[in-house]
């Protein structure tokens, strides 16, 4: 109690003393609720901290023998074999150009999308285009990636209906060029749908009378949208825009081990498909386990810079 | 004006639904028509070319399908069953207030989110446990999805806590607060995060492609990896009369997309409103 008024310091001991001091009392009155969290907890102690401690092995040379504990020490022998190699910079050109394209492309589309679906008269045919465009969200990768693959084979859909523009009629996962659009357009047709919900709910959520508003006023449709219901959704969009940007090093690599083939490595391998191919076809452990790490750290750091130009800008964050 | 607008917006949206829904029709054609008209045409289908079920007599045929389906079924049944049950316990324990461990716990929980040990370790990890070659591989490591344990929390919270003070007068304890006032309460958040679980689980195969060996034990999505991406002839029985088995592959990729995917597409219209439900949940605090 005297701890008012005296320095921060002083405070702060009081408060961890009082902690451990309230350790027992609170055992005592939610033992039951503790119990519950003991599975749960195993869970996350088994299954999501004791890998993190695996990460060591990015400073080991490992061996099958000597397991995670038991292999010798490289330092940082594996960090600089990666730095220096010839993948280096082509992993992360690639890694950052196909999530800055996805971004570019992606990102907007569904935003347009929610806008236009709002201005629709009949809630009927709104609900059917609801309907069916949030469908492919729930076809699985490995279907979706198996249509693309079969669409732009040397006389699949995609490619002869380009052959009629003039294209060769060529596989078109066969050449590095076009892995990026591929992977972008599969994207957005598979989730642009289901990615405008958040801002069809945002929409449905803006107070009527705004319009009102704008309608006395002289507004019509279009200035309406780009006057009320845009600005009106821009905190939405701001913030899923900085988590996106917080994701960027972050692509995940399950679409496109589907979608690649050596060929066009040049444009397709990001940073977590080398991982994959390193460590589980090639079982260089260490290798990959320091590569993964390298992407890992990017993506913790950029997340916590997103996280604070989020606070910053609109008062939300993530923790 | 105002009339070319919607004219324009209402054709806009044709051209989605068209873009969305052809290509699943071109699928569906594809696996009904005669392989060696296919393989010469180009361009687009707008109805079978012929018509044979050769395709689809060959892959209800195949064993590893119907195996592929069982495993997938078990692992969507038990894993969604183990998900539910540690997430709703831990969500529980995390929606409680004045509980001194409580943002300890969540710390550590949110941490998890943001930062992990990555393939390797992981693999490692599972590899230490003995459970590799077990349908448990794919089901333990992913037995709680932080993301929907913090929609099933946000839930949790919103239930009014005088509800709960009366039964613990009444002198119930934690479990029998849960599972008779707060799950019954929570029908709705729970369904959500039951169809989360299992659509994840229906969908997943990366995890089952490196921890499983045993084709037996080769969940529907490996299957069909094999089928659809490797075109490894291994998990195809074709049949020896067939005249040209290249051109029966092309058919038969299609039909086992059909196969796969009808039986979650037909499903589907019924569960919407759910999936999105929970996109709305999940979005008050993300």
């Amino acid at each position: 109690m005297d701890a008012i008024g005296e320095s921060g310091k002083k405070l702060k001991s009081i408060q961890d003393q009082s902690f451990f001091k309230r350790i027992p009392n609170d055992w005592r009155r939610n033992k039951g609720v503790y119990l519950l969290a003991m599975l749960p907890m195993l869970y996350y102690i088994i299954f999501r901290y004791t890998p993190m401690f695996g990460l060591v092995i990015a400073f080991k040379r490992f061996t099958p023998g000597g397991g995670i504990w038991g292999s010798p020490w490289a330092g940082l022998a594996n960090f600089k074999m990666f730095f220096g190699s010839y993948y280096f910079w082509r992993l992360v050109s690639n890694t950052f150009l196909l999530s800055f394209y996805n971004l570019i492309w992606g990102f907007p589309i569904p935003i347009i999308f929610a806008l236009l679906l709002n201005e629709l008269k009949s809630s009927r045919f709104k609900k059917a285009v609801q309907t069916i465009t949030y469908m492919p969200h729930f076809i699985s990768m490995v279907v979706i990636c198996g249509i693309v693959l079969n669409f732009v084979s040397q006389n699949g859909l995609i490619t002869s209906l380009l052959s009629y523009l003039g294209m060769p009629a060529n596989n078109l996962l066969l050449d590095a060029r076009n892995f990026r659009t591929v992977y972008i357009a599969s994207g957005i047709w598979q989730e642009m749908g289901w990615s405008s919900i958040i801002y069809i709910a945002a929409i449905s959520g803006l107070d009527q009378e705004i319009y009102d508003a704008a309608t006395v006023d002289g507004a019509g449709r279009w200035r309406k949208i780009l006057h009320v219901t845009l600005p009106g959704i821009l905190p939405t969009i701001v913030i899923l825009l900085i988590l996106r940007i917080g994701a960027m090093m972050n692509i995940g690599f399950e679409k496109i081990i589907l979608l690649y083939n050596p060929s066009i490595y040049d444009s397709a391998d990001v940073i977590s498909s080398f991982v994959y191919r390193k460590g589980i076809i090639q079982a260089d452990y260490s290798y990959s386990t320091t590569v993964g790490l390298f992407n890992s750290v990017i993506n913790l750091f950029l997340l916590i810079c997103a996280n604070m130009l989020s606070r910053k800008v609109n008062d939300t964050s993530l923790w | 004006m105002e009339k070319a607008f919607n004219c324009i917006n209402i054709a806009l949206m044709m051209v989605c639904i068209i873009a969305t829904l052809y290509p699943l029709a071109y699928v569906l054609f594809a696996s009904f028509s005669v392989p060696s008209q296919l393989v010469r045409h180009t361009g687009i289908l707008l109805h079978p070319l012929g018509f044979t079920l050769a395709a689809y007599k060959l892959v209800l045929a195949n064993p590893f399908i119907s195996s592929g389906y069982l495993n997938t079924i078990f692992i969507v049944v038990v894993g969604s069953g183990i998900n539910i049950t540690l997430t709703a316990m831990l969500a529980y324990v995390l929606s409680r207030k004045r509980l001194l461990w409580g943002p300890i716990i969540m710390g550590a929980v949110m941490f998890t989110m943001f930062f992990d040990g990555g393939m390797i370790p992981s693999f490692l990890l599972v590899k230490n446990l003995g459970l590799l070659d077990s349908l448990f591989s794919v089901i333990l490591p992913s037995a709680i999805n932080t993301m929907n344990l913090i929609i099933l929390r946000t839930f949790f919270q919103s239930i009014p806590e005088s509800l709960e003070e009366s039964a613990r007068i009444d002198g119930a304890s934690d479990i029998v607060i849960l599972t008779r006032i707060i799950l019954p309460l929570s029908r709705a958040a729970i369904a959500v995060i039951v169809l989360y679980y299992a659509v994840s689980h229906w969908n997943s195969w990366f995890s089952a492609s490196i921890y499983i060996r045993k084709r037996t034990l080769f969940p529907l999505q490996l299957i069909l990896r094999e089928i659809l991406i490797t075109n490894s002839n291994e998990s195809m029985t074709v049949d020896s009369q067939a005249s040209n088995i290249a051109e029966l592959e092309v058919i038969l990729r299609y039909a086992a997309i059909v196969v796969s995917t009808v039986p979650i597409l037909l499903l589907y219209p019924f569960l919407q409103k759910y999936f999105v439900k929970g996109v709305m949940i999940g979005a008050v605090k993300g």
